[in-house]
């Protein structure tokens, strides 16, 4: 049989199965470090159990390893759909997915024994950044190769947004991690004082932006059009909302530098993006919402629905919120506080992590030769317990920061600070407990989506599935 | 020239090839390749039968 007749659903399968495991072992991480917010004798005096070493190991995990595995899958998927042939080079996507597992797995294993090199979601040192940099090459050889390959003219714009997601993590991450090497374990940047820094959240804020945003909009792209059973609400707004997404992502770094040593011009600079970015963010987010309207009556029978449209509207809320925070009186009032902490989780749970989950519903039994997921009502129990969790999550973590900032900015008539920093710590202390039980109210839900998938999967064999002909 | 000449010329470049992407992404004749593209997703799988499944 000819093996191009077919699409290549095994890496598609592997990754998406990876995607459910992942965001299991990365939450959990996540409320454990939660707890030792309101415990501190949660990290049993281990080394390996504090929150300094666990934190970076919950980012890099749901971020690369949950987020990661996602738009692997997802991408490789919808290339395939939309381009009406067979992934490019069976063996070097194989070769993606076992390295991102290494990767994640080398990543899991030195990041808890302190081997970090300091710098926020780039933390892992040379050797696995080498790694990284080598799969992620074989990743944009494999994609790309298979858009060359495409049997229809145009490249359907969940290409386009993956397809830049793919080239600009490749150079952040490779510029970000130029270091020099003293041992196998240990390496220092090459850039000094506030140039790292800026370095440094020109890679952060673009990995929101082409992580996070980009690659998610790709799925959105493809996922939602297909559940609500409606075509792209406006081509043209996609066209033009990609392009001015990704001229202007570029330049919204330095906001993460309000009133730090970098240059005052490059602070405004990043502000002036940032809010500018409003446009195209909503871009997207209009035309997911508009796409879905029209199929409003298909709400009270598909909870997949019910999962992109809340994903959109928690898009919407957090490119919101992020041009506002990027405004410098209002930073002043929110950075360093637990608001950026509710704001990054608004997008991490409720864009990121619904868009994903609802993408997998929609995925898993298509590759799995099966009309639906095992149990419509199990992904409906699923739904609500990540919309409770992350609307409990995200409140009380903008309470809780909102007071932070106010008591940080408090002085007396003499000019000394009204609350100590133990007094704004205490004043937190509840608002962490709710938050451990938004995070917990979440990661429950992952646990049923587990169950639900391993009863879809185990149950029927795959199916090949035949490469569509050219349009 | 000067880098600032540079800068100038690049936020007029930028700013018309944005113009100039609203216009071409608008164009009455882009339509049908782009109502064609939109429905994309809609696409079904046809599954292999039996006989062929051998080789997934």
């Amino acid at each position: 049989m000819d093996t191009t007749a077919t699409y290549n659903d095994t890496v598609v399968r592997q990754f998406t199965i990876m995607t459910v495991v992942w965001g299991i072992v990365g939450m959990l991480v996540g409320v454990l470090i939660a707890a030792q917010l309101m415990w501190p004798q949660l990290n049993f005096d281990l080394p390996f159990l504090t929150y300094s070493r666990l934190r970076p190991l919950h980012t890099n995990a749901v971020i690369f390893a949950f987020g990661g595995s996602a738009l692997f899958a997802t991408s490789y998927y919808v290339v395939q759909r939309t381009c009406h042939v067979r992934l490019a080079f069976n063996k070097l996507a194989a070769f993606t997915f076992w390295g991102w597992q290494a990767i994640i797995v080398l990543a899991a294993v030195t990041l808890p024994l302190g081997i970090t090199q300091g710098k926020e979601y780039a933390e892992l040192e040379w050797p696995i950044d080498l790694l990284i940099a080598v799969v992620w090459v074989a990743y944009a050889v494999v994609f790309f190769s298979t858009i060359g390959m495409r049997r229809i003219k145009h490249i359907y714009v969940a290409n386009w947004f993956y397809g830049a997601f793919i080239i600009t993590v490749a150079v952040l991450h490779i510029f970000n991690n130029l270091a020099v090497p003293v041992s196998l374990t240990k390496s220092y940047t090459i850039y000094t004082g506030v140039v790292d820094g800026m370095m440094q959240w020109w890679y952060g804020h673009n990995a929101v932006g082409f992580f996070l945003t980009a690659g998610f909009l790709g799925m959105m792209y493809y996922f939602v059009p297909k559940q609500a059973g409606r075509p792209v609400y406006s081509y043209r707004l996609s066209v033009v909302h990609f392009w001015s997404l990704i001229a202007v992502y570029m330049w919204a770094g330095p906001h993460h530098l309000h009133y730090t040593s970098l240059p005052d011009w490059a602070q405004t600079l990043g502000m002036v993006f940032s809010i500018v970015l409003l446009a195209p963010s909503w871009g997207g987010m209009i035309n997911g919402i508009m796409t879905l309207s029209g199929a409003w009556h298909k709400l009270r029978s598909d909870p997949i629905l019910k999962f992109m449209i809340v994903a959109l509207s928690f898009y919407g809320m957090s490119t919101f919120e992020g041009p506002m925070m990027s405004i410098k009186t209002v930073n002043a009032l929110s950075h360093y506080t637990e608001w950026t902490i509710g704001h990054v989780h608004s997008g991490a749970l409720g864009w990121v992590a619904m868009m994903t989950i609802g993408s997998v519903y929609s995925l898993l039994p298509r590759l799995y030769n099966r009309d639906s997921m095992h149990s419509i009502k199990l992904i409906d129990a699923h739904f609500w317990t990540s919309t409770i969790g992350v609307v409990l999550y995200a409140v009380s973590m903008w309470v809780a920061g909102i007071g932070e900032g106010l008591m940080s900015r408090a002085v007396n008539a003499d000019g000394t600070l009204t609350y100590a920093f133990i007094e704004i710590l205490a004043s937190k202390y509840p608002y962490y407990g709710m938050r451990l039980v938004g995070g917990l109210v979440f990661f429950s839900g992952m646990i049923i989506m587990a169950y639900n998938v391993w009863r879809t999967v185990s149950e029927k064999k795959p199916v090949p599935v035949a490469v569509m002909d050219p349009a | 020239m000067d880098v600032n000449d540079f800068r100038g010329l690049l936020t007029a470049v930028t700013l018309f090839a944005f113009v100039g992407l609203w216009i071409w992404a608008w164009s009455s004749r882009r339509k049908a390749d782009f109502d064609a593209s939109a429905a994309l997703p809609l696409e079904e799988d046809n599954y292999m039968p039996n006989n062929e499944r051998e080789n997934i």
